[in-house]
């Protein structure tokens, strides 16, 4: 095809996007870095330069490793309930039955829900005097402190994202299902095979690189859990719900420790990084093809 | 023969019941407690789901003391400035990706691939600094504090390399006979092009609006006024206005679902269809 365009053109379309790209991604990018190695904590006008120092007093400090542990905690917990549980949804739904839209747009409501007001109705359930501890002593078991127990807190938390996240995976493995080829059942179903062995042979095999790419989106969006956190415990009680993005935003927006802040930034990128790149080395590849 | 046990559809229905009925109960309870006048124990044992001293006094208490009618502007131009700058910016940079030949494009691909990796929560600290320094906040004025709410999520790259993939699927006849009639590149893109895309750029549109709607991290740390609060921001906020007046709290928190509840069920079918699901969202 003959070039109708300037020589200029490419770059001019490019150029909106790329002054918004390089002002607030390229730039805080380095800057992350950058701001690791100051202190901030004397003066927040006037930082100075202290090397590694953020780092040591990050790797000395107990409060990081808890938070490090939560935030596994996090990944381990919701990642796989996340991965597998809406995958049996979808396979449910994914049947000739009644009311599936019905069904869809109900379970996909927490989704799109503000995670203020999900994380609010979730507080309200977890009251001392509330519906979740009615059923608890109606067990016949002592009432929980979900969210004022160092023992609990962390995990009615990761309760929330999880429901909040159910109906978005189930939509994404429903979209997969569809490119299951039908033939594979009827063959399945020839031989006898029943629900779960038609499913664990021929389903999952075929999906699998959607299994895989939920997992990895649910572990990014699980490295960077705020909002729950921040309207239902801050962080507490004693540093229990405590996860990396509450913690950079206490140092920096709380305590004006923008340096300490930023080493533990780092860390955060470092990691989900790592993770961004197995999911578009192995599994989005073609969408990315130049 | 022994065949095995099959699914009935009674059991599915059953399972899928309990779990539409798991999404929404947290709503439900919500919806209840919003409506329990004041003579009637939210506490109480067993929890009432029907409402016995039922009232709208609350709603109509929690408006008179909230500007949710602010909060709703405040995220409607939010929201607004921020689909439209996407649309925008992310079809000017997906159309040169997908249809010319220039110096650097492999290197200007790679660099916005890159931004995915970032995630906003690692880099929000220089971001801060950085709208401050450009006088992007609400205390120099009101209008500087949308840009500031807004700029930073302007553009990025799903919603590039979505437009950049509604481009590639254009038949390059389109481009040649409209050159042939005599448009230059800026019409084409404009005139041809543009329209063409429409079905992409209307789940960019719908995608981006659901994500800056509920934006709640960035607005909580660049606002600094009440009166530039958007919903999520304000809903928080009826925390310490009410303390542990949970009927208003419910209320008000209800209320603030309601927008996006009626855009949800008139958008539905792009959520749950799944043919965009995962195209733009972080």
């Amino acid at each position: 095809m003959f070039k109708y365009y300037g020589k200029y053109a490419p770059y001019l379309f490019l150029l909106p996007a790329a002054i918004v790209l390089v002002i607030f991604f390229f730039i805080p990018f380095f800057q992350t870095f950058a701001l690791s190695f100051l202190d901030y904590s004397k003066d927040i006008y006037n930082p100075v330069f202290i090397g590694l120092n953020n780092y040591t007093k990050l790797f000395q400090n107990p409060v990081f490793y808890k938070v490090l542990w939560n935030t596994f905690i996090y990944l381990f917990v919701a990642v796989p309930i996340l991965a597998i549980f809406p995958l049996f949804l979808a396979i449910l739904i994914n049947q000739k039955i009644r009311g599936v839209t019905l069904y869809k747009i109900l379970i996909y409501l927490p989704v799109i829900v503000s995670i203020v007001v999900a994380a609010i109705a979730f507080k309200w359930l977890y009251a001392d005097q509330g519906i979740l501890n009615y059923i608890v002593t109606t067990l016949g078991f002592e009432p929980l402190g979900w969210l004022t127990d160092p023992k609990y807190a962390l995990y009615s938390v990761i309760i929330v994202t999880i429901w909040k996240g159910i109906g978005y995976y189930m939509i994404i493995y429903l979209a997969a299902l569809m490119s299951v080829p039908k033939e594979l059942y009827e063959a399945c179903e020839i031989d006898g095979a029943n629900f779960l062995t038609k499913h664990l042979t021929v389903t999952v095999p075929h999906i699998m690189p959607t299994i895989a790419l939920v997992t990895t989106i649910s572990a990014i969006s699980a490295m960077k859990v705020f909002a729950e956190i921040y309207v239902m415990t801050k962080g507490g009680p004693l540093n229990s719900s405590k996860t990396i993005v509450y913690y950079i935003y206490e140092r920096a927006f709380e305590n004006l420790d923008l340096g300490f802040a930023s080493a533990m930034a780092v860390v955060l990128l470092v990691i989900v990084m790592i993770f961004s790149l197995i999911n578009i080395l192995c599994f989005e590849k073609n969408k990315y093809q130049i | 023969m022994l065949k095995g046990f099959k699914i009935k559809n009674i059991y599915t229905h059953i399972i899928l019941i309990s779990i539409s009925l798991l999404s929404i109960f947290p709503f439900i309870w919500l919806i209840s407690t919003s409506l329990k006048g004041n003579s009637e124990n939210i506490f109480a044992y067993p929890p009432q789901i029907i409402p016995s001293d039922f009232t709208w006094a609350n709603y109509s208490g929690v408006w008179d003391k909230v500007d949710f009618i602010g909060y709703f502007i405040n995220s409607m131009i939010v929201a607004g400035g921020t689909v439209i700058l996407n649309l925008i910016l992310s079809a000017m940079a997906g159309y040169p990706l997908a249809r010319m030949e220039f110096r650097g494009k492999k290197i200007t691909f790679f660099a916005i691939l890159a931004t995915i990796m970032i995630p906003f929560q690692a880099i929000m600290l220089p971001v801060y600094l950085i709208t401050i320094k450009l006088h992007l906040v609400d205390s120099v004025s009101n209008l500087a504090g949308f840009a500031g709410l807004i700029m930073p999520f302007a553009v990025n790259a799903f919603g590039i390399f979505l437009m950049r993939q509604a481009f590639l699927g254009i038949p390059r006849e389109m481009e040649e006979a409209a050159i042939v009639d005599g448009c230059n590149v800026w019409q084409v893109f404009w005139r041809v092009l543009m329209p063409m895309v429409k079905p992409s750029l209307a789940v960019l549109a719908i995608f981006t609006f659901i994500g800056s709607w509920g934006e709640f991290l960035w607005p909580s740390i660049v606002l600094t006024k009440e009166t530039m609060y958007t919903l999520p921001v304000g809903v928080n906020n009826l925390q310490g206005m009410f303390s542990s007046n949970w009927r208003f709290i419910a209320a008000g928190s209800i209320l603030s679902t309601i927008p996006i509840l009626i855009f949800f069920l008139a958008m539905q079918r792009y959520f749950i269809s799944g043919e965009n699901e995962g195209a733009v969202k972080g």
